[in-house]
């Protein structure tokens, strides 16, 4: 490996040379751009909320100060929200994975009867839809209006991860597996449990880790299906005020008008850093889930 | 198998069933089923009212400014970070421009608000600095687009741009070895032996996007929405929203989004036989 890098240095020309610096340059610039407005919330979050309100925060915190994270713990909906969030990822988020392998693990076996049919009918929702209100309207036949399983169910299986999750299936639990345990007389559900599960702890990371990500951002579906406050997500709770401007209620009345608007800004730093972090601080730990996630999903299968 | 089959049946078959509404004058008391029918006079309301055209010029040009400016940027990205062997800078720039990807749209949404705020917005504190003018980006029907567009690119790029080393990883290492005899330079080795390596994956890609034309996300263009830049940000999206759940026109908003479906689903079957003639990959 070593011997190898140095003779390639030896063969680079000059016109490689600056072309690899460019490469280099460029990539850097790119690194900034995509870093510095994440930087710049994280250090606002922690200033103290006079020096974000003057424009005296560039880069790094100006006089360090958590008032803008005390103040959102004594936000009740922001709490509340958390909370929901909560509920939604951990329920969602199982509801979804078990839903996913009980379609996803059939569809990988050759000697399921009309499978390309089945196949066809799952992949067909990718590209037609009857509409959102249409859906909308099953979605209120059902009851399911502002309860919490409106943001559970109707959007439970991505049949993009329905895909992945086959492909990986296909691939990495042959056909002979199956048909030794059957010679051994092990039943479907016990081969599922003793076989096929603990093979498939990777794609089992990867679902879990996508359709986490996915139910923590999710507003949509609150936004259309859910009225009672009590069951926002937090994603809603942020839209309400840092998007609409609707100051939490009730906070921050013994204070002083001025220090008041203050703290409502600096809130808004507080609050995207509150709902980001969590995803942020797990994300590169398992970024290779993610990649190796994609990967199997880009062979065609 | 059987709760993921009903799943489909009941959240994805039966609205499409339900879709029939568009040809329905929909009334709450008689329900779907009951209610008269009224042909196709949902959709020539929609086509003979002048909204349509600006609802139409709007989604596509958005999505086709999103398609030209975003599509060739994670395909350089990806080249680029493929010519930087191994080590600690190329997992860097890797790790840190795939994050944004996971940052939800509110909070996506929130960080450009907080950026391009009027008078407190980073932007315009860096203008005065520079002894600009304060500018109201959101508040200026004409910034939107790019708006939209390039905090998109912002937030997506490292991701896509995943999809593309993976298929660069994929080439054949012979292919660099015979450009290396030949005294390729690194840009000609780029030309000749990469992007021909990933033009399978440049297509596929290149059609789910197109495919997404009218699919444009509303979650975006909605939050990004104000009365100040509603002339260029009312997409066929967000006004089915607005129509259809915020006015109640069921019937009326179950046309357009009926007419968005079919739009988008005609431009994909249209790409892909165009990508099967011209080359050999398709997504069927």
């Amino acid at each position: 490996m070593a011997t190898a890098s140095a003779s390639k240095k030896i063969r680079e020309s000059a016109g490689d040379r600056f072309f690899l610096a460019a490469v280099y340059t460029i990539l850097s610039l790119v690194l900034l751009v995509v870093l510095y407005p994440l930087v710049y919330i994280l250090s606002s979050s922690i200033s103290s909320p006079a020096a974000v309100t003057s424009g005296r925060v560039w880069l790094w915190p100006v006089n360090l100060s958590f008032k803008g994270f005390e103040a959102l713990f004594r936000t009740p909906e922001v709490m509340t929200g958390y909370g929901n969030s909560l509920i939604y990822t951990v329920a969602g988020t199982i509801i979804s994975v078990a839903l996913t392998v009980m379609i996803a693990y059939p569809l990988s076996r050759k000697s399921l009867f009309g499978r390309g049919p089945l196949m066809m009918f799952v992949t067909f929702t990718m590209i037609f839809s009857g509409g959102l209100i249409p859906t909308y309207m099953v979605v209120k036949e059902l009851g399911l209006i502002d309860s919490r399983w409106a943001l559970l169910i109707p959007n439970a299986i991505w049949v993009w991860q329905v895909i992945i999750a086959r492909s990986f299936f296909q691939s990495s639990i042959p056909d002979e597996l199956l048909e030794a345990s059957e010679i051994d007389g092990c039943s479907d559900l016990r081969f599922m449990r003793s076989v096929v599960l603990p093979l498939s702890k990777p794609i089992l990371a990867v679902l879990v880790l996508m359709y986490a990500v996915g139910q923590w951002n999710a507003y949509f579906d609150a936004l259309i299906y859910l009225k009672t406050a009590n069951l926002f997500p937090l994603q809603l709770v942020l839209r309400s005020i840092i998007i609409q401007n609707n100051s939490a209620g009730g906070l921050m009345d013994a204070m002083k008008m001025v220090e008041r608007q203050q703290l409502a800004e600096q809130l808004k730093y507080s609050l995207i850093v509150v709902a980001t972090l969590p995803v942020l601080i797990i994300y590169p730990f398992v970024q290779r889930y993610f990649v190796q996630g994609m990967l199997v999903g880009s062979v065609k299968g | 198998m059987l709760p993921p089959l009903l799943f489909f049946l009941l959240f994805k078959y039966y609205p499409m069933l339900n879709a029939v509404l568009a040809f329905k004058d929909y009334n709450v008391i008689k329900g779907i089923w009951g209610s008269p029918w009224v042909g196709l006079k949902n959709f020539k309301l929609f086509f003979d009212n002048p909204i349509f055209w600006s609802l139409l010029k709007n989604t596509l040009l958005l999505s086709g400014y999103l398609l030209l400016a975003g599509f060739p940027v994670p395909i350089l990205l990806a080249l680029m970070l493929n010519e930087v062997r191994g080590g600690r800078f190329k997992r860097i720039v890797q790790l840190v421009s795939f994050a944004p990807y996971f940052i939800s749209t509110v909070v996506m949404v929130s960080i450009i608000m907080l950026f391009l705020a009027p008078r407190l917005g980073f932007a315009n504190l860096a203008l005065n600095a520079l002894g600009m003018e304060s500018v109201n980006f959101l508040g200026e029907p004409g910034y939107f687009r790019s708006i939209y567009v390039w905090s998109d690119i912002w937030q997506t790029a490292g991701y896509t741009a995943v999809i593309y080393l993976a298929a660069l990883a994929g080439i054949d290492p012979t292919l660099y070895e015979a450009a290396k005899v030949d005294g390729a330079s690194r840009f000609q080795k780029i030309r000749h032996v990469d992007l021909p390596g990933i033009m399978p994956t440049i297509v596929i890609v290149l059609i789910l996007n197109v495919g997404n034309v009218m699919a444009l996300g509303f979650e975006k263009v909605y939050l990004l929405q104000n009365p100040l830049n509603i002339v260029n940000s009312e997409i066929i999206a967000t006004y089915v929203y607005s129509i259809g759940l915020l006015n109640a026109n069921y019937s009326f908003a179950t046309a357009v989004g009926l007419f968005n479906s079919f739009v988008n689903l005609i431009l994909l079957v249209l790409v892909n036989s165009l990508a099967k003639r011209f080359s050999s990959s398709s997504i069927w």
